[in-house]
């Protein structure tokens, strides 16, 4: 497949390096020192110019090219690079927008803007911190199956039950697989004998319920049966965002803006929601409202280092968990090093939703693992699938060895896939993968 | 020093009123004929208010209407319509109505839908007259909401302040792109209701329900339910009727006093609009609120009713007619004990929901009050919180809310300072009026409830009071049913200089 992507920020070039294997890649920006360092750094064909020219789009071969992705930082021209290829000929547009309102226009009617796919930005991480927040102690979770199964990795902490114990003794709930362990940043498949050592992350596959038992299990302090008081700190969109998903869920959450009229604003858009005009890194004011007792703080303000300052005085307060979001994408290891339990980069997310997307059709949907170390994704089986027919037992003889059968689902139905399981065609199976084994995996699935 | 206000826009619009007001003249008039009693009464008001509305038209040409002007023009219309009404009243020359006074007070009490009433004895008149005292209420009941509708809610202030709540909350001019077609459903709809309470009033009385509902008595009584006013031509009111009239008015009577919005929508089949008003839910709860206490004093007393039916039937009834300020009296409410009369009397402050034909401060603005308060003692202790009020999920301004504390403030300051007067001038004249007669009158008329405790209570008369009294009433009754601002603009110095 060609793709072209308008636009090699943090969010194209991420996606550039994800499709780069598989497919011709071109990408267009406006910057000619970054076109340059792409050209040298990766094996894809970088052009400088406007992505909403039909110019520049001609020059990188929009006559031949299946498909366009505009991941700009600006919203306009990403909707207006979509609409001006499509002017041209038939080819799919995959536009990134922060704004929410893009979207919901667009979903009311599909194809509107010639965008055929639309990734909101805000809305997406806001989904990604509420889910997080969803699930105390985990620093990742992901639906699979319409929700029927959740991957999440979790941090084993020193004083864990699990920590000092194999996988093996540790693995006794219903429903629920363990997938791999990540040790100082690499990615290792579960076996049995294989020891869990705190400080570990944990990645494991399974219903939700039994990922929210594991999850008491990990960290009993840091899990309540759910977080109930939840504070966000900045009344940024993706604050907005956050705090609209909790109120679906029929939480209340305390959302603190410093500015009065913005406060205003969302008070009158968000009716189950405290609102507050405060200065949030005033920490008279943290104390006053009893910040400390909250299950979680979301550092969603327009900086990453207040999001950083205010994290880092709701943990010293003693909030039990801390989510933030850091638009820098090489800080967000940083800050989770200092102390913040979950950082989310909104352009890390973004692109990996675009990724997912791309390459949909024989996969329903994947998530990436530690910078792509390894991928967890779902599969619909058919007859051909070298899974179909069999016992489970016989057939991981003929998959690669960093393969772990996660979850299958079966008419929306959970099933715990066992030694003597026999997977049916059309059943969906999640698989992790590590990254060296994905292409012998996808050729025999 | 020259004057702002172009007065003569003002004084051509009332004329465009005046001059139709000659069809509404019409029915009493073919009563008169058919009956053989005086039609001059009636003849003479329509070439008066032709002649009249047509002169008042040529004072300008036609010209855009300002805030300004629509004050005065809302004023006049009210001041003038009551003026015209009262004409027929003095050329019938009947009873008390002959004083022109007491025409002017009874013809304001009509117009403003108020119903409270001079006439001492109702066999003195004739059919016409009374006739045409509940064609008047039925006037005033629609005529305002139209004029509300049509022109204040396209001013800033005022009276338009609860239009403009409910512009958020209901959309209450929105119904239809041009407000003339709005005042035309808004007819449609209270011309229905009409023609349905008179159908089924009169049905009752064929099916044998009700003896004393002639087909007079079904029509001069729905033109008074609906419009939550209250004249009756019987001097018992709905007393003289059996229970099943009773029971039949209670539902119009707070159908008058529900949103004409809602109504319309309910008609179209969506009920919806109905589950997710608060106000309507907030005015319903009122209801149910008063009729459980005041039954329940009822039935503690054990007197003077001893079914569970009656007690039932008269703390409903007497409950709806007072918070919609209808003002029918379906028993001598005087007779009942202290706490049973106090809680009716609480209920002359509420009044039905806006949009519709009734009066006092309306179930709207004590739900902002409410909730505006609620929020303050949230606010005590969260200082830093933002809270916006909603209504039906909308928020309201903070601007309204202040207007509506203002509104509500000023209703019960002019509440007062009219007790006062009542006792005053009362005692002036040494008429024995207690303290609790004297505030049940005030409220009574300035709420445009109508009927009020002891001396000028539910099967009485007004005509009692000093002369002095029932001039400064018949002002309680005009400002009051304006809303008190359009008249209190009038009164400011710089309204009208430059």
């Amino acid at each position: 497949m060609r793709v072209i992507i308008v636009g090699a920020g943090e969010v194209g070039s991420n996606i550039a390096a994800s499709l780069a294997e598989s497919h011709d890649v071109i990408v267009i920006d406006v910057d000619p020192e970054t076109v340059e360092e792409l050209t040298y750094s990766s094996d894809i064909l970088a052009i400088e110019g406007d992505g909403t020219s039909l110019e520049t789009l001609e020059d990188a071969g929009l006559g031949e090219a299946d498909m366009l992705i505009a991941s700009t930082d600006d919203d306009e021209t990403n909707i207006l690079s979509c609409g001006t290829a499509k002017t041209v000929g038939d080819i799919f547009t995959i536009a990134r927008v922060r704004n929410a309102n893009f979207l919901a226009t667009w979903t009311r009617s599909e194809g509107a803007f010639g965008v055929d796919f639309m990734v909101s930005t805000n809305l997406l991480t806001a989904n990604d911190i509420v889910r997080v927040v969803g699930l105390p102690a985990a620093v990742d979770v992901d639906p699979f199956a319409g929700g029927i199964v959740q991957m999440a990795e979790f941090e084993v902490a020193a004083d864990s039950e699990i920590a000092g114990r194999t996988v093996e003794e540790v693995d006794t709930f219903e429903a629920l697989t363990f997938a791999a362990l990540v040790q100082n940043g690499d990615v290792a498949i579960a076996r049995g004998q294989t020891p869990i050592e705190a400080g570990n992350k944990a990645i494991v596959i399974g219903s939700p319920e039994s990922v929210q038992a594991f999850s008491r299990t990990v960290a009993p302090a840091k899990t309540p049966d759910e977080a109930r008081d939840i504070v966000i700190v900045g009344g940024s969109d993706i604050g907005y965002h956050t705090a609209k998903l909790l109120e679906e869920r029929g939480l209340q959450s305390r959302l603190i803006e410093q500015d009065a009229e913005r406060g205003r604003q969302l008070a009158e858009a968000l009716p189950g929601t405290i609102v507050m005009k405060h200065d949030a890194t005033d920490v008279e004011f943290l104390v006053g409202e009893h910040i400390d007792r909250a299950d979680a703080v979301i550092a969603v303000a327009d900086s990453d280092e207040k999001n950083l300052l205010v994290s880092l005085l709701a943990k010293s307060l003693g909030v039990r968990r801390t989510v933030a979001v850091i638009e820098e994408g090489q800080y967000a290891n940083l800050f989770e090093t200092v102390g913040i339990d979950v950082a989310i980069n909104p352009r890390e997310a973004t692109a990996e939703e675009i990724v997912r997307f791309t390459q949909e059709g024989q996969i329903e949907n994947l998530s990436l693992i530690e910078g792509r170390q390894a991928e967890v994704l779902e599969i619909e089986v058919d007859e051909a699938s070298v899974l179909t027919g069999r016992p489970i037992r016989e057939c991981v003889g003929e998959l690669p060895s960093e393969v772990v059968i996660g979850a299958i689902t079966r008419n929306q139905e959970f099933v715990v896939p066992r030694g003597d399981t026999v997977i049916e065609p059309g059943d969906h199976v999640v698989l992790f993968v590590s990254a060296d084994a994905l292409s012998a995996v996808m050729s025999v699935v | 020093m020259r004057v702002r206000v172009d007065w003569r826009v003002s004084c051509r619009l009332v004329g465009t009123i005046l001059k139709w007001l000659w069809i509404p003249l019409v029915l009493p008039l073919g009563l008169a004929l058919y009956d053989g009693t005086p039609l001059l009464p009636f003849v003479l008001p329509m070439i008066g208010t032709v002649v009249g509305g047509l002169g008042l038209e040529q004072l300008t040409e036609d010209r855009d209407l300002r805030t300004r002007e629509a004050f005065l023009m809302v004023s006049l219309t009210w001041l003038f319509l009551s003026l015209v009404g009262a004409a027929p009243f003095v050329l019938a020359g009947e009873g008390v109505l002959a004083e022109p006074v007491n025409a002017v007070f009874e013809s304001m009490s009509g117009i403003t839908t108020t119903g409270a009433t001079i006439i001492v004895d109702f066999d003195r008149h004739s059919r016409a007259v009374l006739m045409w005292r509940a064609m008047l209420q039925w006037i005033g009941g629609l005529g305002i909401l139209v004029l509300a509708t049509a022109v204040l809610s396209q001013l800033s202030v005022g009276g338009a302040q609860l239009m403009e709540t409910e512009t958020q909350t209901q959309d209450v001019n929105k119904l239809t792109p041009r407000i003339s077609e709005t005042a035309a459903l808004l007819w449609k709809i209270y011309i229905s209701l009409t023609g349905l309470q008179v159908a089924v009033l009169y049905g009752l009385h064929l099916v044998g329900y009700a003896p004393e509902m002639t087909l007079y008595d079904a029509v001069a009584h729905a033109f008074t339910t609906i419009s939550t006013s209250g004249f009756s031509p019987r001097g018992d009111s709905i007393a003289a009727f059996s229970p099943a009239v009773q029971w039949a008015i209670v539902p119009f009577m707070a159908i008058g006093a529900t949103s004409f919005i809602l109504i319309y929508f309910v008609v179209h089949g969506n009920f919806e609009r109905l589950r997710q008003s608060d106000e309507f839910r907030f005015y319903v709860g009122i209801l149910a609120f008063f009729t459980l206490g005041v039954g329940g004093m009822l039935f503690a007393d054990g007197a003077p009713y001893t079914s569970l039916e009656a007690i039932a039937r008269h703390s409903l009834f007497q409950v709806v007619s007072i918070v919609t300020t209808t003002g029918y009296a379906s028993t001598d409410f005087n007779l009942w004990s202290s706490g049973a009369k106090h809680l009716l009397f609480v209920c002359m402050f509420i009044g039905g929901m806006a949009g519709s034909t009734t009066c006092s401060i309306k179930a709207l603005r004590w739900l902002v009050v409410i909730k505006a308060f609620r929020r303050d003692l949230f606010t005590a202790s969260n200082p830093s919180a933002i809270r916006p009020i909603r209504l039906s999920g909308n928020v309201v301004d903070e601007e309204t809310i202040r207007d509506i504390y203002a509104y509500t403030l000023v209703s019960l300051v002019f509440f007062i300072l009219a007790t006062i007067f009542v006792v005053v001038d009362a005692s002036r004249v040494r008429l024995t009026v207690s303290e609790f007669e004297a505030m049940s009158a005030a409220a009574a008329t300035f709420f445009n409830v109508g009927p009020a405790f002891g001396i000028a209570g539910p099967l009485e008369s007004y005509d009692p009071f000093p002369t002095s009294t029932k001039l400064v009433m018949t002002f309680l009754m005009w400002i009051g049913r304006i809303e008190i601002i359009p008249v209190l603009v009038l009164l400011t110095p710089s309204y009208w200089r430059s």
